[in-house]
């Protein structure tokens, strides 16, 4: 069982307030992701949850248990570091049954879950070396093991992969996931990248200076963000917000249009710029564009191999049906 | 230092130092070896001729030999016992947060800075002293007859005040360690279920086992030759007399140059003895 119940937690260090009042529901066996920019108090509220910092005010549940106030070892949750904070004077073997020694579990039954444990996680070979001779990935493998070894109700990761380079964290994101479809265990995911967020989610929780912008699967995210801020944050090129005229005639502030909404012609469009910079990545074209009136730049994808050079007139058409409109107040118009 | 080059070169630049202290340190070792196998009496008759292993065998023959050996051990010992147990604990205080932080720190350094025969004077006559001492006025206040420290407990006084003149070096040494251990770990224990004595034991004492072997190895090194604290309290009586002292009484005291050679060369026997010891006990730990 892993649910876990934040009913208006707040926490301040000083004076100042880092989360302001925030309530959040956590079934058992999601994966949920905090995102949102650095320093937005992520990491500060993964930490509420696990107990390493105490809440100014407000109330944790874990499985319907007032959790408030139990130190860290007794809320039944396993944290993975952005550190990885493995022990470093201890074989692997040692640093992923330190858990289970400390529950003094018997000697056979910790050979027994360190075994299963490096053996899901591709540990064996390296079990009896120390993380000082392990890769960045090999050692975030140990650090998920002396995780995984205790059964916990729910796994906290604060920013696993931003340690690793890009094509390890790519292969490290579906290792996770698919220990998350293995396991069935709840999993608290801490990231700024948006990326991260959206292809392991369950559930997306965006957060902007401690408050919570909107929860919801990744797709809704996508489909409906509740403001500007969430608009411009998920989805990758960012989404084009434009103001003035051109919003005014869809009866909004602002209005926005992904990348990827926008169809390109040489000839005819409502809109129109002059290309910038090109980013070919094969299957797709992403292309800035000046000039237009609009935002600047403006970004739209083409897909394919599409030949525009540097300074050439290009016309837009928008998939009106799936613009976006925001209020003065950056709230989304219906 | 990758390359062949490279090491030679590094070799080439090392040369000054490592000639400079060659000598630095043949020149007085031949001067003991030469001295030691001749009787050499400056106030009675002065070089008296070759007299072949005669010194050494009345230096290790002698009642006070086998006495100053223990105690230096005993001394050496007691010291580093005392030092890096508190200094681990004090080391431990003085990383929690704190009101008045940096002044404190200061304050723990400082006995550092005071010369050990003014320290070793100190203790004597203000503290220890059976008359007008602190700790005697202490005892009376309590009703109880003062300790005559320097006689009764000589040994246990000499280590005390040494102790608090290298406490700080250890308490620095160790500090600064602790400091260095990523809190991420201690936090990863504490989620793991380890108690606070568990935290001690399984991350920070393993973290702090290489600034340990530092603190043994460098004190040691300075603790077999201490000479002011007994010179200024004891004179070497009441079971003080430590092997650098006894070496001290037989050149100056005695006169007798040839024989205080001996046991110069006694003590850096011992010196050897106990570093290879040390080595094979705490060495692991300085490898990387
Ligand atoms: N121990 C602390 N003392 C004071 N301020 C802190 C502490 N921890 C975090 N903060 C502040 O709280 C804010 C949120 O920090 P954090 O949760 O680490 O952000 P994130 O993980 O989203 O990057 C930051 O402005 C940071 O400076
Ligand atoms: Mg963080």
């Amino acid at each position: 069982m892993g649910n876990i119940t934040l009913s208006q937690v707040t926490k301040t260090f000083g004076d100042v307030e880092v989360i302001p009042p925030l309530d959040l529901q956590i079934n058992d066996g999601e994966f949920v992701v905090f995102v949102g920019p650095s320093g937005c108090g992520k990491s500060t509220l993964l930490r509420l949850i696990a107990g390493l910092e105490d809440v100014t005010s407000g109330k944790i549940e874990i499985d319907g248990q007032n959790a408030t106030e139990l130190p860290p070892a007794r809320r039944g949750l396993a944290m993975v570091f952005q550190s990885y904070a493995l022990y470093p004077h201890m074989t692997v073997r040692k640093n992923i049954a330190f858990p289970l020694k400390m529950a003094k579990m018997s000697e056979a039954e910790i050979k027994k879950r360190v075994d299963h444990a490096a053996s899901i996680l591709n540990l064996s070979d390296y079990i009896d070396r120390r993380p000082g001779q392990l890769s960045g990935g090999q050692r975030q493998r140990v650090a998920i093991g002396r995780a995984i070894v205790r059964e916990p109700a729910a796994f906290l990761f604060d920013e696993p992969l931003s340690n690793l380079d890009a094509a390890l964290r790519v292969g490290m994101r579906l290792e996770i996931s698919e220990l998350h479809k293995r396991l069935a265990t709840t999993m608290v995911y801490v990231t700024h990248d948006q990326v991260e967020a959206m292809t392991m989610a369950d559930k997306i929780v965006v957060l902007r200076a401690g408050n919570i912008e909107q929860v919801g699967s990744p797709l809704e995210l996508y489909r409906t963000p509740r403001n500007k801020f969430v608009a411009g944050f998920i989805g990758s090129p960012t989404m084009n917000l434009i103001e003035g005229p051109e919003a005014q005639k869809h009866g909004a502030h602002t209005i926005g249009i992904r990348p990827e909404h926008i169809e390109v012609s040489a000839s005819d469009g409502p809109w129109q710029g002059v290309v910038g910079v090109a980013e070919h990545l094969g299957s797709d074209t992403f292309f800035h564009i000046h000039d237009s009136g609009l935002a600047d730049p403006m970004t739209v994808r083409a897909s394919g191999e599409v030949s525009f050079r540097h300074g050439d007139r290009i016309y837009m058409t928008p998939r009106t049906d799936l613009i976006h409109k925001f209020d003065t107040q950056g709230q989304r118009i219906a | 230092m990758a390359t062949q080059h490279s090491r030679s070169a590094a070799q080439f630049m090392m040369m000054p130092a490592v000639v400079l202290l060659l000598g630095w340190m043949l020149v007085p070792l031949v001067m003991t070896l030469y001295f030691s196998f001749k009787k050499y009496l400056p106030l009675r008759g002065g070089d008296l001729g070759w007299v072949g292993f005669e010194n050494y065998a009345r230096f290790l023959s002698s009642s006070t030999f086998w006495p100053s050996v223990q105690s230096t051990l005993i001394i050496v010992g007691g010291v580093l016992v005392i030092t890096i147990v508190f200094g681990v604990l004090l080391a431990l205080l003085l990383d929690q947060p704190m009101w008045g932080q940096g002044v404190v720190r200061i304050l723990v350094i400082a006995p550092f800075f005071v010369m050990p025969t003014v320290s070793a004077l100190v203790w004597k006559n203000m503290f220890m002293d059976p008359v007008n001492g602190l700790l005697a006025h202490l005892w009376k206040f309590f009703g109880a007859q003062p300790v005559e420290w320097l006689s009764n407990y000589s040994l246990f006084s000499i280590i005390l005040i040494v102790s608090w003149q290298w406490l700080p070096f250890a308490t620095l040494i160790l500090l600064t360690a602790i400091q260095s251990l990523d809190s991420e770990q201690l936090e990863a224990a504490e989620m793991d279920g380890a108690p606070p004595l568990s935290r001690f034991g399984y991350i920070i004492l393993p973290h702090l086992s290489r600034a340990i072997t530092i603190v043994l190895l460098i004190q040691t090194i300075f603790l077999l030759s201490i000479f002011a604290e007994i010179f200024v309290t004891t004179q070497g009586s009441f079971g003080t007399r430590t092997l650098t002292y006894l070496i001290y009484q037989r050149v100056l005291e005695s006169q007798n140059v040839g024989l205080g050679s001996a046991g110069g060369v006694y003590a850096i026997i011992l010196a050897n003895i106990v570093a290879i010891f040390l080595m094979r006990i705490v060495g692991k730990n300085l490898d990387a």
